[in-house]
Parts: structure tokens; C-alpha cells; sequence
């Protein structure tokens, strides 16, 4: 897919966005970083119920080239997670904002959102604005 | 490549494939003695129910099938490989020999210690000669690969804390590591904590000031480091994890750039692990055997593997000196492995470090710096420079690394694309996308085994691949298209591997 920053996202230093409804979120990685990691060839979900905490990881993603952390960009706790991508872990690449999304979080501190990036801020950061 | 000449290439089969029932390599005499029941000659528990699944296939097709395979291979006696973090030197053919020789190769590692005096002898040579170049005064050559290194070197630094009634849980790793090192720290049962790397390569100090503490079992560095850069600052960082207790740990994988210069011990480190395949000339790869002795400090030598290989002075101080195995270490970490190691492995070691000699040695660090910096000047003209910047512009040790970040955004190239393209002309790529520190990194070990016009025609293929790009990056894109395999699909690979050979109707492998 082409590359893009929707601007309904918020995005974290970590190549991470969230898409924020009321007090949940959504996570997953952005087009940026799925172009780094190359081709994902494995995602294994947390449990639900885990505790996720901004700017830690809370899961790992494998690719050909290496296994990379995933960094939650905003506090929680984690209430669904995708597990269609424990069989077809190729969606972050082909979808990342979509069906490449990765855990649902009840927000612990839904005023961390406003340390996050708008799509602007976040292509500036990886020179693409 | 003409269309019209051209004559479909046969598939590849695997040997299982190739198998047809009744088909057989050598036919064994006719039995001249009274056949002894099977059951008489082994206990029944060792008796096999069916038939193992065997190929059955003649000998013509054996040797076809092995040879034809061999030359879809690339390899080090078939041309350059500068693979990074990796040395592949030439391996001299003088050590096959010396290895093949009957006392080496058919002894058996059950033998009783009185009459395996030679190969005992050999081994604890070698024990000496990696103690004198790493500096450190006790090894043990039972580890069998790096990684089994590792993981012996923090099994000792928790014994170590142990000993001594202290429980650690962390250990420190700089971000430009080998995989191998936080994956270790995590088999071994500690926590990983990543140290940063300053602006000029080395370890980021303050950083690691910050993160030492109490808790810290041992500190894992490479010098050079990953990036082929010597860190200045070693002895400040020897005495920053030493301050809070913490052993340290050196991965020996870029040995062959210091040999006869500087030494692990003499810079403070506890543990070393030497990879006998990379710096010591045994073959690399083929899932053949490998071993990862390790070197240590007085204050680890208590916990070292068992058995021991020790040398016994005679009571009368006239009669040559006994070799033996010493099972007495109350204090060690146990067996790593069963036997004694992969001895064909130190008899090549051995055979490679005598055959130099010490001042050799010094000369084969000397020349593996000497050519990387010299391939590393003609990458730094340009027009690679503009495409393949170096990452961090210091003189290097054997290796440097590269950025692919250039051609991926003015070429449209990725560093993947690069590496393909090389096996078109010849050469085996180097490593890519490590360290992960670097985008798009390109790390290149040339060795000290290669000629000036190698080195050269490397720096031309480079130019040769950038230039054409220019014109039409889909060259570089689709590569490669001379090799026996296209661009393989490594995501499918990982996603499904295939790993087990399916067995075939109407052949030995069904049974």
C-alpha cells in the first residue's frame, strides 16, 4: 500500500498510532515502521488483561530482518487483542492503520493523548513533511 | 540465455526423492561365516522394529546428486565473502589434512585417558595457546559454538555471585551487540538492559554509568564492537562495571582484529569465548561441528565446565608429563556437552595457530585491519559515498559498516536489492541490516586472506550496481538472475517452514 499518516491518528515517537474512541484506544505500528521492519513473518498477541504502560513495550514483532519491540504509546489495560494476526501476521504490512491493528486498551490516563503526535508532527520526525 | 538453445533445467530432487525400492550404493559379500542372531549380539532395547526410512539409491547418483548440489553452493572456495561480524577467512587445507590423519579422526572419545595421551596433549596446547592470546590464564574448550560460549560465560558469572551469596538479576548489553548476547542473557535466566551507543561508536558512557548498579551480574561487549570500532574507553568501562561487581564479558567473535595486540585479560575482562570458526580457521556452517572455548579470570576458574583436561608432572621429575581428565571441581557449573568437545575442531585450531606461530598471528590482525581500511577508503569515493555512506567515519578494526539510506531514497534501491545484485557478479554480499543502529546497514569483514585486486574488484562491483540503478533501479529490484535460486521468499519461509523431508511412496523413506 501507498505510503500514509491518517489524520484522524495519534502517533507516538516509536512509529506507534492510536486511534482514540472516548477512553479506549487502538494500537498498532505505522507505515513508517512496517517499511523498516520488512515483511512481518511473526506477532504474538499479549494476554488480555495485561497492563501496558506509554512508552514500554507490550509486545514483539518479527520480521525477516530482526524482532523489534512494540511500544504502547499511551497506559492501559489491554481488553482485545488481534489474534487473526497470530495466523496472517503479513496484515501489518499490508494494512497497518486497518487490519493490521494490534490490541484494544482501556486508557488508564486519557490526558497522556496530549503528549502525542499529530500525522504533521510524526511526518516531520521521520523527514516527511 | 538464448531462448531457442536453451534445454529446461532438471528439477531439484532431494536424495529421498530420487530413491527406488531394491536400489543400492554397495553390495556387501556374501556372508563365509555362521550368522549370529541379532538378539545374541544386541540388548533388546537397542534393537530397531522396522527399518530405518534410508534413500535407496546407487552410487553414480549419490555422487551426482551431492556434486550437482555442491555447486549450487557459494562458498568461500569459490569466491569473495565479506560477510560482517562473521570472518570468513580461508580455510587452509593443510589443517583438513592434519585433522584426517587416522589418530585424530578415528579415536574414539571413550578411550581411556592413558592412551589418548596425544589428543590430551593437543588439547591442553590449545588451552594455552587461547590463554596466551586472550590473556586470561584458565579454559575450557567445551562450549561448542559462541552462543554455547555465552551461555557458559553468564552460567559461570552467576555461580560466581552465587559463591559468593549474592543474587543479580541484570545484564548489560550495548545496543550494537550480537543478537547472540540478549538472547543468551535471556536463556540464561537475567534480565537484558540495553547500554547506548555515543556519537562516535563507542559505548555511551554516561549511559552505562546510569544503569550500573548492585544488580548488574556482568557486563557483554564486543571490541572491536559490531561496527568495527575499538572502544577507547575500555578500561574506564572495565572499572565502571567492575565498581558495582559485576563480571565482564567478552564476545570474542571480532578476535581477529587484535590478535597479538591487545588482549581481553590485559583490558580487564573476566570471560572470553573464541569462535574456533571464525578467527581460528575451522569451516564455517553446514550445520557441521563447531566449538566456542572459553578463557578465564583466577576468580572464575572455580566454576569452570568438568571434566578438566590437566597435565601431571611426574613424582621423579624426569619421565614426560601424563595428561588426564580431572572430574575432582566441586564447585563447577557441570558438563556443557557430552565427551569432550568437537576435537576435529581443535586439531584444525591447533594445526592453524602453530602453523602461523605468534608473530603470525599478530601479522593476520595487522592484515585484517590494513584491508578493511583500505576497502573502506575506496567506498568513501565517490559516487558510492553519496549512496553508501559510512555510518560512523573513523579509522575501523576488520569491519565497517555502511548506510543504504542514500541509495533507498535517491536510487530507490534497498540495501536487500544491493545484496542481491552482488550474487549476480560473484560475490557473496556482506551482512546486512545489522546493527539495527544503522539504516539500512551494509557490514563488511573483507579478512586478511584477500588480495588487493579482490578488494578492488569489490569497489568496482559496488560502483557497477549504483551506476546501473541510476539508469534502472528494477534491475537491482529484481536481482538476482544468475543464480540457481531467484529471490527467495523469506516470508514464506518463516510464515511455513518445511522442515521435514515428506515421505515418498514406493521408496525406502515409507517403510
Amino acid at each position: 500500500m501507498e505510503e500514509t499518516y491518517p489524520d484522524d491518528l495519534r502517533y507516538h515517537a516509536e512509529h506507534d498510532w492510536a486511534r482514540i474512541e472516548g477512553d479506549h484506544a487502538t494500537f498498532g505500528v505505522t507505515w513508517y515502521a512496517q517499511d523498516q521492519l520488512g515483511e512481518v513473518v511473526f506477532f504474538d498477541p499479549p494476554e488480555v488483561g495485561t497492563e501496558v504502560v506509554a512508552g514500554q513495550a507490550y509486545a514483539e514483532v518479527e520480521s525477516v530482518k530482526a524482532v523489534s519491540d512494540v511500544i504502547a504509546p499511551l497506559s492501559g489495560e489491554i481488553v482485545e487483542v488481534n489474534e487473526a494476526l497470530r495466523e496472517s501476521p503479513e496484515r501489518v504490512n499490508d494494512d497497518p492503520y486497518g487490519e493490521g491493528w494490534m490490541v484494544k486498551v482501556r486508557l488508564s490516563d486519557p490526558a497522556e493523548v496530549d503528549e502525542l503526535m499529530d500525522a504533521a508532527a510524526y511526518r516531520e520526525t521521520i523527514g516527511k513533511s | 540465455m538464448s531462448g531457442r538453445t536453451a534445454v529446461p533445467r532438471e528439477p531439484t530432487l532431494t536424495i529421498y526423492e530420487r530413491s527406488r525400492e531394491g536400489r543400492r550404493a554397495f553390495t556387501p559379500p556374501r556372508l563365509d561365516v555362521p550368522e549370529t542372531p541379532i538378539e545374541e549380539l544386541l540388548p533388546h532395547d537397542a534393537i530397531r522394529r522396522e527399518p530405518p526410512a534410508l534413500p535407496e539409491v546407487s552410487e553414480p547418483e549419490i555422487v551426482r546428486h551431492y556434486n550437482n548440489l555442491s555447486r549450487k553452493n557459494f562458498d568461500l572456495d569459490t569466491g569473495f565473502y565479506p560477510l560482517g561480524s562473521c570472518t570468513m577467512k580461508h580455510n587452509p587445507k593443510l589443517n583438513e589434512r592434519v585433522a584426517a590423519l587416522p589418530g585424530h579422526a578415528r579415536l574414539h572419545p571413550l578411550q581411556d585417558p592413558e592412551y589418548a595421551q596425544g589428543a590430551l596433549e593437543l588439547m591442553w596446547n590449545l588451552e594455552r595457546a587461547l590463554s596466551e592470546i586472550s590473556g586470561l590464564p584458565h579454559v575450557s574448550l567445551q562450549p561448542s559454538a559462541g552462543s554455547h560460549g555465552e551461555l557458559a560465560g553468564l552460567l559461570l558469572t552467576r555461580a560466581y555471585h552465587e559463591d559468593r551469596g549474592e543474587r543479580r538479576h541484570k545484564v548489560l548489553t550495548p545496543d550494537t551487540a550480537h543478537g547472540t548476547n540478549p538472547a543468551t542473557v535471556t536463556m540464561a535466566g537475567y534480565e537484558v538492559v540495553k547500554v547506548g551507543t555515543a556519537p562516535d561508536g563507542g559505548v555511551d558512557l554516561d549511559d552505562l554509568r546510569a544503569k550500573a548498579s548492585d544488580d548488574v551480574a556482568c557486563l557483554m561487549l564486543t571490541n572491536p564492537n559490531t561496527l568495527g570500532l575499538f572502544d577507547r574507553n575500555i578500561e574506564e568501562i572495565a572499572r565502571i562495571v567492575h565498581d558495582v561487581g559485576g563480571t565482564l564479558y567478552y564476545d570474542g567473535a571480532n578476535l581477529n582484529a587484535v590478535m597479538g595486540i591487545s588482549r581481553p585479560g590485559d583490558m580487564g575482562f573476566d570471560i572470553v569465548h573464541f569462535n574456533l570458526h571464525k578467527t581460528f580457521t575451522q569451516p564455517h556452517g553446514g550445520g557441521g561441528p563447531g566449538a566456542g572455548p572459553i578463557a578465564v579470570s583466577d576468580r572464575i576458574e572455580p566454576y569452570l565446565p568438568c571434566p578438566r583436561v590437566v597435565r601431571r608432572e611426574p613424582a621423579n621429575g624426569k619421565d614426560a608429563p601424563r595428561f588426564d581428565l580431572e572430574y575432582a571441581c566441586p564447585k563447577s557449573i557441570g558438563r556443557l556437552r557430552g565427551f569432550h568437545g568437537n576435537f576435529g575442531v581443535f586439531v584444525r585450531a591447533y594445526a592453524y595457530i602453530r602453523s602461523v606461530g605468534g608473530d603470525g598471528l599478530r601479522d593476520v590482525s595487522e592484515t585484517a585491519v590494513l584491508n578493511a581500511n583500505y576497502l573502506r577508503a575506496l567506498l568513501a569515493e565517490e559516487p558510492i559515498a553519496e549512496y553508501l555512506p559510512i555510518a560512523f567515519d573513523r579509522t575501523c578494526m576488520h569491519e565497517f559498516v555502511l548506510s543504504g539510506r542514500g541509495a533507498r531514497e535517491k536510487l530507490g534501491i534497498k540495501t536487500l536489492d544491493i545484496a542481491k545484485r552482488m550474487l549476480d557478479h560473484r560475490v557473496h554480499p556482506p551482512t546486512v541490516y545489522f546493527p539495527l543502529l544503522v539504516d539500512e546497514a551494509l557490514m563488511i569483514e573483507p579478512t586478511e586472506t584477500e588480495t588487493k585486486e579482490t578488494l578492488d574488484r569489490f569497489a568496482e562491483i559496488v560502483r557497477e550496481i549504483l551506476e546501473e540503478a541510476k539508469e534502472d533501479p528494477e534491475i537491482a529490484r529484481n536481482a538476482p538472475y544468475s543464480t540457481p535460486v531467484r529471490r527467495l521468499d523469506e516470508a514464506r519461509a518463516a510464515r511455513q517452514p518445511i522442515v521435514r523431508q515428506p515421505r515418498q511412496p514406493g521408496s525406502g523413506a515409507e517403510r
